[in-house]
């Protein structure tokens, strides 16, 4: 059987922005296919440290970061989970003095887009946290923010988009595409199945790691590497850490579920662009600065470490925004390890781009082709 | 600590035991890692030292008292010649290093070569109430017994199949336990059936038919084809119940012995990278490796019951072989060690001895489809309590097929034991549930660490490089 | 984080003083040297060479409580496989400060004299440093 489907959009890549977007445009009545070469949401969707936050963020992800935010607001109705999420708030931690004054700063341009946070110091800062150690002096707490459970989250966005339409095929890998003057044509070949042929108005290239396939097949690879973030979690503890924690300047982040486990990640896993082992090293150091600012630790068991591949950008922010080469080619990837809070946002912007050509979020910043010297490569 | 690369046995049972002398009369000194604070494995487990146990081995091991004594004395003699680090951990592996764990402080060991001899734990299928205190698997029966002289309860019910519910039961009565019943799952019909395979090794299956008869004359209940329901109490074990030719049984007691047979530890094969291969004798995943114990991964080797269930004798034979393929590799030439048979001749030996294996699997066969009678409010992963129907509705809602996503979405396999205890039960689940075969939903990935490890100790090492400015994220 | 560990059982206590319910028994070795450990608080003697798991378990039925459920555990497997068997134990740090808590596997752990063992269920408050949150 060789008859082409066609679609309106087609989504390549189910990760949680794909995923979300799917289900975006499911929900906006049109006819979506989303072809994921694995299980959706098992790659960086799955395997990320699961932080939901605003706080921390370059002011040019705030518009988009607070449209997202909003969003997580609503799984249950979403996506019919509440995916762990807690409103933990998130504590962005100072390790010396002056780390104070940058986190001062970010909290007034923050206020400015209407997020809330506010740092404490001193012994104000020791009275409310007295579970953490000497490691910190300082922080700034955004309430608004919280944690998710990655694993059940991204999933879910998958099957709320299956319910509301569109056409979600697993371990169905894209194997080639191209673009006919009109519309795109695609061949898909299901790890068990017939080969499909698929054509559609939309592509959305939501690949991840290895979205520069896609972008290279159009001409505009981006400066994108994979990276392997370097995650572990320890048995069931007694509720002890209060919020999401982070620390200015980064290097481990540390939150602890429901159920008592502490998930603490930071630092590099390693790995060959395809899979992607947590690295020893990398796990004693992050221990030793999660020890430093939570001295319970110490006689936790760690039960499991784990890594994953994410695509990282030389400025870090993410790839969003209409393709420079091909028309009606979308590009939305390269989160660099932040991708959790914004992907269902990300989704919604992508579905204004299809459905009204443009997007009330600004995604300037985050255009394809700002990497200007990488075009010559293919 | 030297950091040149050594050749390095993860476990001191009798597989690894054989390697190191093997190794050891090539001229070679082996790193030997042990978990366990005394060399044996767990057949051959003794007692500790120096604490005043004066059983003997004829008491301890009944029959292998002679094997176990040549197994011991074999290591005992090699502690000069090899590098014997015992109550040691291997907790994760790279390419290069191994990383293990001892005494509250961390090592890396950096390997050239490494054979894996890890050894077994029962396979466990789960009923309700298994979880209570008092439920032991047969290992940890004997165990409890050999090791320390103690018995799991006051009156207990050996419970399961496998060659290893005679032996424990047997050794119990022997002891002085009160055992009020065995249970086995396997019909009498199947183990007359798989009479002539297990007949490949005379002695053993005499073995097994002396401590049946012996059970028996002490007037202990053996029942074969039950069904086992459920263990009933509620701060510890009061009662097993069961059933068998459509009519229901129940038993007071205070402690069962459950187990259906070995499954091989697999993890550090793994992490090391070797392929696995869905074994139909075995019926798990199994790392793939060749007559002489040659794993997909060059330099890497696999022995004993780690590699495949086959038995302590099996075990010191394919320890032997894993070494002399190593010195085959190295371009040493085999050494002589009195009365060990030659590579050609352990093969011969460990291909019959499959045929006796496979007789035991036919005469120890799982129960069918176990899954099916699994109640919903049963637990199937006991760390964290995720029970049957939760399983079950991911399956349903969410389409799942394979073994690590469903572990992903229902946290089945995510607790303390990383899946040693239920990930079988959670592959039979799935299978039942998805429609597919035992070996179509895969098999649980491992992941460092190996067993759960406490944090302390890794905050010990000073040289433990910063995290770079660009691996910073927030 | 975990309810009590009493509420939900029947009357078969877990350990009532003076009239403990073991769960193991004991067959052979009993000429070993006592050795006096501290369980929950309390002084009970074991035998020079037992694993903590028989320490424990011949005066009572459990190990630990499970931080999901308050059920009672008593390990399961007596080889380091099952993981069923952690307990608490404080240790003295070398230099001043409060009291540690440490994990240890007791089927694989030799009781040493004067070790403080706990098996009841844990909470915030006994994590160094940890008020509830």
């Amino acid at each position: 059987m060789s008859e082409t489907l066609h679609y309106d959009v087609v989504v390549a890549g189910g990760g949680l922005v794909g995923a979300s977007a799917a289900r975006a445009l499911a929900e906006r009545g049109l006819r979506v296919a989303l072809f994921e070469r694995r299980y959706c949401g098992a790659q960086a969707s799955g395997v990320n440290y699961g932080g939901v936050r605003c706080q921390g963020r370059p002011e040019e992800q705030l518009p988009l970061a607070m449209r997202a935010r909003k969003i997580w607001d609503r799984l249950p109705e979403l996506i019919g989970i509440d995916g762990e999420f807690v409103r933990s708030g998130h504590l962005r931690l100072a390790r010396r003095e002056s780390d104070l004054e940058p986190l001062d700063a970010w909290s007034a341009m923050a206020s400015g887009y209407g997020l809330a946070t506010t740092v404490y110091r001193g012994a104000e800062f020791r009275q409310r946290f007295p579970w953490l150690g000497d490691g910190a002096v300082g922080g700034s707490l955004c309430l608004s923010d919280g944690h998710a459970n990655p694993r059940l989250v991204s999933p879910a966005f998958a099957r709320a988009a299956r319910a509301l339409g569109a056409d979600v095929h697993e371990r169905t890998p894209i194997t080639a595409m191209a673009h006919d003057g009109v519309r795109f044509q695609l061949t898909a070949q299901p790890d068990e199945g017939a080969t499909l042929q698929v054509s559609c108005d939309w592509l959305l290239n939501t690949s991840g790691a290895w979205a520069n396939h896609i972008a290279g097949t159009f001409g505009e690879r981006v400066p994108m590497h994979a990276i392997y973030p370097n995650m572990w979690v320890t048995e069931p503890l007694p509720r002890f850490i209060g919020h999401n924690l982070g620390v200015y300047g980064g290097g481990v982040y540390a939150r602890q579920v429901e159920r008592g486990n502490c998930v603490i990640g930071g630092g590099r896993g390693t790995g060959d662009g395809e899979y992607a082992q947590p690295s020893a090293d990398t796990t004693r150091a992050v221990m030793r600065e999660a020890c430093a600012l939570l001295p319970a630790l110490r006689n936790a068991l760690l039960i499991r470490t784990w890594s994953g591949v994410e695509g990282e950008t030389p400025d870090n922010n993410p790839i969003i925004g209409m393709s420079r080469t091909t028309p009606r080619l979308v590009h939305a990837f390269g989160f660099s390890g932040g991708g959790f809070l914004l992907a269902p946002g990300v989704g919604d912007v992508l579905a204004d781009l299809v459905t009204q050509g443009e997007t009330a979020t600004p995604i300037d910043a985050f255009a394809v082709d700002r990497f200007a010297q990488v075009s010559a490569e293919v | 600590m030297s950091e040149r690369a050594e050749i390095v046995i993860v476990g001191a049972g009798p597989a690894g035991i054989r390697a190191a002398q093997t190794l050891v009369a090539a001229g070679l000194r082996p790193i030997v890692l042990d978990e366990n604070v005394r060399w044996g494995g767990q057949i051959y487990r003794q007692p500790p030292a120096g604490a005043g146990f004066t059983r003997t081995k004829q008491a301890l091991y009944g029959f292998e008292a002679a094997k176990a004594d040549a197994v011991h004395t074999t290591m005992a003699a090699l502690l000069p010649q090899v590098d014997y680090r015992p109550e040691t951990l291997v907790w994760a592996c790279d390419p290069k290093h191994l990383h293990t764990m001892h005494g509250g402080r961390e090592t890396p060991v950096a390997f050239s070569h490494l054979i894996i001899a890890s050894g077994a734990t029962d396979r466990v299928l789960p009923l309700p109430g298994w979880t209570l205190p008092g439920v032991y698997t047969l290992g940890g029966a004997q165990v409890a017994l050999k090791s320390q002289g103690c018995a799991i309860g006051e009156r207990v019910v050996f419970a399961g199949t496998g060659p290893l519910l005679y032996l424990v039961a047997y050794q119990y009565a022997k002891a002085g336990a009160n055992v009020v019943a065995v249970l086995d799952t396997s019909a009498f019909a199947a183990q007359a059936k798989a009479t002539p395979r297990l007949l490949n090794q005379p002695a053993t299956f005499a073995k097994g038919v002396y401590y049946v008869g012996w059970l028996r004359s002490r007037g202990v209940r053996i029942e074969h084809g039950v069904t086992l329901e459920g263990i009933e109490g509620t701060a510890g074990v009061r009662a097993i119940r069961w059933q068998r030719g459509g009519r229901e049984h129940s038993l007071e007691c205070s402690a069962v012995g459950l187990g259906f047979g070995l499954r091989p530890e697999t993890q550090l094969a793994d992490l090391a990278g070797c392929r696995f291969v869905f074994d139909d004798l075995n019926r798990c995943w199994l790392p793939e490796r060749d007559a002489a114990g040659r794993s997909s991964q060059a330099g890497i080797y696999l022995a004993g019951d780690g590699a495949g269930i086959a038995g302590a004798d099996a075990a010191e034979l394919a320890g032997r072989r894993a070494a002399l393929a190593l010195l085959e590799d190295l371009g040493i030439a085999a050494p002589v060690v009195p009365d060990a048979p030659d590579a050609p001749a352990i093969e011969r030996k460990l291909a019959s001895n499959r045929r006796f294996r496979e007789g035991i699997e036919q005469a120890f066969a799982l129960p069918e489809n176990p899954a099916a009678r699994w109640p919903d409010e049963m637990l199937v992963c006991r760390c964290e309590e995720v029970d049957a129907r939760t399983l079950r509705e991911c399956v349903r809602h969410d389409g799942v097929t394979e073994i690590n996503r469903l572990k992903a979405l229902t946290r089945v396999g995510m607790g303390r034991c990383q899946g040693r205890m239920c990930g079988e039960a959670a592959c039979h689940l799935l299978a039942e549930a998805s429609g597919q075969t035992f070996a179509q939903v895969g098999r649980l990935r491992a992941q460092a660490p190996i067993k759960p490890i406490p944090i302390a100790p890794m905050l010990f090492d000073e040289n433990v490089a910063a995290i770079p400015e660009e691996a910073r994220d927030e | 984080m975990s309810s009590s560990s009493h509420s939900s059982h029947d009357s078969q206590p877990l350990r009532a003083p003076g009239q403990s319910h073991p769960q193991l028994t004991r067959l052979a070795e009993t000429s070993r040297s006592p050795v006096t450990f501290y369980l929950d608080g309390e002084a009970v003697q074991a035998l020079a060479g037992d694993t903590l798991l028989t320490a424990i378990l011949t005066h009572q039925r459990h190990v630990r409580i499970s931080e999901f459920s308050g059920t009672p555990r008593a390990g399961f497997c007596l080889i380091g496989a099952c993981q069923d068997c952690w307990v608490r134990c404080e240790s003295m740090p070398a230099v001043g400060g409060d009291a540690q808590l440490t994990r240890l596997r007791a089927c694989s752990t030799t009781v040493q004299a004067g070790m403080r063992v706990v098996t009841r269920a844990a909470d915030a408050n006994e994590v160094h440093g940890g008020a509830n949150v």
